[in-house]
């Protein structure tokens, strides 16, 4: 994160002006952002956030219980999303590139549709149709198949486009000695998409994760509804501001953990590919490197 | 038929309202979090280490918080500190905080994709810094900036609808509103739907033709 080389395009190797000059830069930035965190604490001194009895409640096992039964509900939601939305995407991915139009065409309508909706309202057919026709979906699979639909969509795209990106004489090689179109695909083209798609597929994964926090919407007992609760008690002074500073750490923590893995992966395959050519990214994916939109 | 159509025309006051509030956010939130986003890049690409620093831990702890908490923290959270903010700022705000920091980050990339030769054949030529940045390597950045930059507005857009739960009357609010009713839900879903298709596609379609010119001028 802070370990890159200043960036050599814009800037020269500084003389004694300009390190002069940034130094004063330094220093002044510096007081202003030690000012601005100071003027953020002094305003939750201020209004009494740090008072005991609004942290004192992180040790009792009753408070601990709900913060945990919320994050097993979100990891719950989360788990079972990302396998559904793992297999959708493989499914929409495989009837993109198929060679029938009558599969090819139904296919790219589904992923399309679904990327252009918002989640919020995904989510919000799973638990209003049903609602509508007397036969409520529980919370849990609202929230579950409006994030597969959603992050599958996205995946199918990611795995196509991982496909695709696979040299052009792997096919060609494997035509030539054979093999059918099946065979391609699950033997020759699929491992190496999967390990060059590898940490796109697992940041999708962290934005899946995010965002079974729109569960708290509809109502789903996940952590932030859990913060919700904990935060709204009077006898502990309302403590959204703690509880909410909590369950951003937490996700914040999970969230890097995944982060950092698919790094140390991406690092890997870079290492391992060295002696072959190296996977050129997708045209679609490659300006927008660690950045998959929201 | 006749009922679905009849959903959006009892209801017309509701759905131009809630589809206006969402327009509204998103140029509010879209405007600002350009603005702010660049200013984050800048800071990131810095020679100040602080800056660097400060840009780094923004970008870190905010992309990796889901929206809804930040939502949370805003109508909720930022009360207890006695300031006061309407539900609507709150939810700019939340939009605001959250989409720089993915817009910081496609800047940032857009900029190391411009070669460092092309910097230092400019300064060795005695272009001023101004110079440099503006006739060397923003026209070049722009190329890798602007697609991915479109689907951050597009996630934006979407994104709008996370404040229905926090008490802003925009169109992912109205299924609730339409509920109360006791109106039913499918046609007024596939309004929804219908609404936001019209706008996501001039989005969508920038990002095609764009992506479609640039590609291999690059």
């Amino acid at each position: 994160m802070e370990g890159e080389p200043v960036s050599a395009v814009l800037y020269d190797v500084p003389g004694p002006r300009a390190r002069l000059r940034n130094r004063l830069i330094s220093i002044v930035a510096t007081l202003l952002i030690l000012g601005l965190v100071a003027y953020v604490l002094r305003r939750f001194e201020a209004t009494g956030q740090f008072e005991a009895v609004k942290w004192r409640q992180f040790r009792l096992p009753s408070i601990q219980r709900e913060l945990f039964a919320g994050l097993r509900a979100t990891l719950k939601a989360a788990g079972l999303a990302a396998v559904l939305a793992l297999v959708f995407g493989a499914v929409f991915a495989a009837a993109r590139l198929s060679d029938h139009r009558f599969l090819r065409w139904p296919g790219s309508a589904v992923v399309e549709l679904f990327r252009a909706i918002p989640l919020l309202i995904l989510i919000f057919y799973w638990y209003y149709v049903p609602l509508q026709y007397g036969e409520p979906l529980s919370t849990l699979w609202a929230l579950v198949l409006g994030l597969t639909l959603y992050n599958g969509s996205v995946l199918a795209e990611i795995f196509r486009a991982g496909m695709l990106s696979v040299a052009k004489g792997q096919s060609e090689a494997a035509y030539a000695i054979g093999m059918r179109k099946s065979q391609v695909m699950t033997l020759i083209l699929m491992p190496q998409a999967v390990r060059s798609m590898l940490p796109t597929i697992i940041s999708q994964l962290v934005v899946l994760l995010k965002d079974t926090a729109l569960g708290f919407i509809i109502t789903y007992p996940e952590l932030l509804d859990a913060g919700k609760r904990i935060g709204g008690r009077l006898t502990y002074g309302f403590p959204y501001l703690p509880t909410y500073m909590v369950i951003a750490a937490i996700y914040i923590s999970i969230c890097l953990l995944l982060s950092s893995a698919a790094n140390a992966l991406e690092r890997r395959t870079r290492r391992s590919h060295k002696t072959t050519a190296a996977p050129a990214p997708p045209p679609e994916l490659a300006a927008q490197p660690g950045t998959v939109p929201p | 038929m006749g009922d679905f159509l009849r959903v959006l025309t009892d209801n017309r006051s509701l759905f131009v309202d809630g589809f206006l509030t969402t327009v509204k956010l998103f140029a509010i939130a879209s405007a600002s979090c350009l603005l702010w986003g660049t200013l984050l890049a800048a800071m990131r690409v810095s020679p100040i280490p602080a800056l660097r620093v400060f840009g780094g831990v923004y970008v870190q702890l905010v992309r990796n918080t889901p929206l809804t908490l930040l939502f949370a923290f805003m109508v909720f959270g930022v009360p207890k500190l006695e300031i006061n903010i309407s539900f609507f700022r709150s939810a700019c705000i939340a939009l605001l905080v959250y989409t720089s920091a993915f817009v910081c980050e496609v800047v940032r990339s857009g900029i190391n994709t411009v070669d460092q030769g092309q910097g230092e054949a400019a300064r060795a030529i005695g272009m001023t810094f101004i110079q440099v940045l503006a006739l060397i390597v923003l026209p070049q950045a722009f190329r890798a900036i602007v697609p991915p930059l479109v689907s951050v507005l597009n996630a934006l857009l979407k994104n709008t609808t996370v404040a229905a739960g926090f008490s802003v009357l925009e169109a992912g609010a109205i299924p609730a509103y339409l509920s109360e009713r006791g109106e039913k839900q499918t046609p007024t879903l596939i309004w929804i739907t219908i609404g936001f298709l019209v706008l996501v596609f001039p989005l969508v379609s920038t990002q095609r033709v764009l992506e479609r010119r640039w590609r291999g001028s690059r």
